[in-house]
Parts: C-alpha cells; sequence; structure tokens
C-alpha cells in the first residue's frame, strides 16, 4: 500500500486530480461571481490549471503557449478593459428565469453526455494508458515539423488573421483629438466654385474706421 | 489514468460555460469570458486525443484555435470599448437597438 502511495503513478493521479479540481471550480467561480474583475482573475487561474493538465499530456509546447498568450496577453487585456470600463452591475434577487433555463440547459447536455459515454463508446475508446515518450522526445520538434512542413500555408494564413485583427483592434478604438484642426477632403471635392465658394456683396465705399483714422 | 478522465473534465467544463452564458446574459464581458472557456474544453479535447492516439495534427489544430481565439477577443474586446463610449453601459438589455 504504502509502496503505492509513494509510486510515480500515483503521484500522477493525485496530480491530475488536483489540477482538475482546481480548474473546474475556478470556471464554477467565473461564472457564479458578480464583480468582472473576480470573474477575470479566476479565469487566469482556470487557464493556468488547464496548462498544467496539458503538461500531464505530455503538450509541453502547447502548455507554455497557453500560459504565454493567454495568461501572458489575452488576460491582460481582459483585466485591463474590465477596469477601464466602469461596469455597474445591479444586484439581483433570488434565481431569475434565465438561470433557471441555464441551469436547465447544463444538466440537459451533462446528461446527454453521461448518455454517450455510459454506453458501448466507451468501450472504442483507447482504454491504455498513455503512451510514455522516452527520453529525448522533443514534443516542440514534433509540432514545428507539423506546422512548418505539412500546414505552411495555414500558418501563414493564421499570421495574417492576427494582423487582421490588430488592424480592426486599433481602428475600432482610434479616436481622434478634440483640437484637431483638418480638412474634410469629401467636402472640398464637393464645393461649387461659382456657387458657394464666393459671394459678391455689393456695398459703399467705407471712408475708413474710428481705430485706424487717425493717419 | 486514461483518456476518459480528461474526456470528462472537458465535459463538465464546457456544461460549466454553457450555464455561465445563461446565468450571465446581463453582463457581456462575463459571456466573453464563458466562450474563452467553451474553447478551452474544446482544445483539453483535442490535446488529451492527439496525446492517447499519438497522433500531432490534433495538437496542431490547438494551435490554430489559440491562434483564432486570440484574434477574437482582441476585436471582441474592442467593440465592447466602443459600445461603452457611445451607450456609457454595457448591459445586453440596452443594446437591443435592433428588436423593433
Amino acid at each position: 500500500m504504502l509502496e503505492y502511495l509513494l509510486s510515480a503513478e500515483f503521484y500522477q493521479i493525485m496530480l491530475f486530480y488536483v489540477f482538475s479540481g482546481v480548474l473546474l471550480g475556478a470556471a464554477l467561480l467565473v461564472v457564479t461571481m458578480r464583480n468582472s474583475v473576480y470573474s477575470a482573475l479566476f479565469l487566469i487561474l482556470s487557464f493556468f490549471s488547464a496548462a498544467a493538465l496539458w503538461m500531464l499530456l505530455e503538450a509541453e509546447f502547447l502548455a507554455l503557449t497557453l500560459v504565454l498568450v493567454y495568461v501572458g496577453a489575452v488576460m491582460v487585456l481582459f483585466l485591463f478593459v474590465v477596469m477601464m470600463l466602469d461596469i455597474k452591475v445591479k444586484p439581483k434577487s433570488g434565481m431569475s428565469l434565465y438561470t433557471k433555463t441555464g441551469l436547465f440547459v447544463a444538466l440537459l447536455m451533462a446528461l446527454e453526455m453521461v448518455m454517450l459515454f455510459g454506453s458501448k463508446l466507451h468501450d472504442s475508446l483507447p482504454q491504455d494508458d498513455l503512451i510514455r515518450h522516452e527520453q529525448g522526445y522533443s514534443n516542440v520538434r514534433e509540432v514545428a515539423e507539423s506546422i512548418y512542413i505539412q500546414y505552411v500555408l495555414p500558418f501563414e494564413l493564421a499570421s495574417v488573421i492576427l494582423l487582421v485583427a490588430i488592424v480592426a483592434a486599433i481602428l475600432l478604438t482610434l479616436r481622434k483629438r478634440k483640437d484637431y484642426k483638418h480638412v474634410d477632403p469629401e467636402s472640398q471635392v464637393h464645393v461649387k466654385a461659382d456657387k458657394n465658394r464666393m459671394r459678391i456683396v455689393k456695398m459703399k465705399a467705407e471712408k475708413g474706421n474710428e481705430i485706424g483714422g487717425e493717419q | 489514468m486514461s483518456l476518459a478522465h480528461y474526456l470528462v473534465v472537458a465535459g463538465i467544463l464546457f456544461v460549466i460555460s454553457i450555464a455561465g452564458i445563461f446565468i450571465n446574459r446581463r453582463n457581456i464581458l462575463i459571456l466573453l469570458m464563458s466562450i474563452e472557456l467553451m474553447l478551452l474544453s474544446v482544445n483539453i479535447n483535442f490535446i488529451a486525443f492527439s496525446t492517447y492516439l499519438n497522433d500531432i495534427q490534433g495538437q496542431v489544430f490547438v494551435f490554430f484555435i489559440l491562434t483564432v481565439a486570440a484574434a477574437e477577443a482582441a476585436i471582441g474586446l474592442a467593440i465592447l470599448v466602443v459600445i461603452f463610449r457611445q451607450r456609457k453601459t454595457l448591459e445586453t438589455d440596452n443594446l437591443s437597438e435592433l428588436q423593433g
């Protein structure tokens, strides 16, 4: 018994349950918190736990990418927006109809999944334990060989998608300064030279005004 | 530990985020967060299958999903900022212009 408790296998199982527990608990807190700032912080925790699970699955490159890209960039953006926008959430009393509907839909989906996995389909899944790779195996090399050889074109397209996202995000939030003086080219083009550019006013000749009339 | 363990975790995560979309229907920011959680659960499924079937293509697919999800989050948040500037609110009930 003690031998089993000290074995690497037991340790791995324990890690799995700890990480999944933290992941699911944090996800529950994300959707139940009233304050969006706490939701964003718990979302960071759930992404981090998911990255730990991916490490257990020997997908090291994607686990590190998740931490770098999501925890490092996307969640900082989320937190920034949440804190920048002053969102007032009205406190609600009791469970609304939407909450009840949501719980009903969620339970129904869970039941459907249980029905699927409880049936014969379960036997067709690979039952054996995780295939352990030998020492010297590089997950990064495997992913890189796949991306840079077989999926080169989709990889380039992904960079175009990111470029479009950059342009869209900047263009959407771009704001002109209030004291910015400029000429609108469209209204310049639409000026009619004889009608609204010049107006000749007939008037009598003036005899000099009070201020400049001393000489 | 088998593949089914990971599939159950991903399934529960997906169901939680579905419930979250209904519960936080009024707060559009938490809606976006729930969508991110849903994508995460799908990614967990992809990686679990990729590892247990010893096929690297699942991980490549997750890589692309991460790219698109990051772009989606950036554009979605930019749209939220623009909406907030114009309306001074983010409650979905006040944003239903097209309802007629």
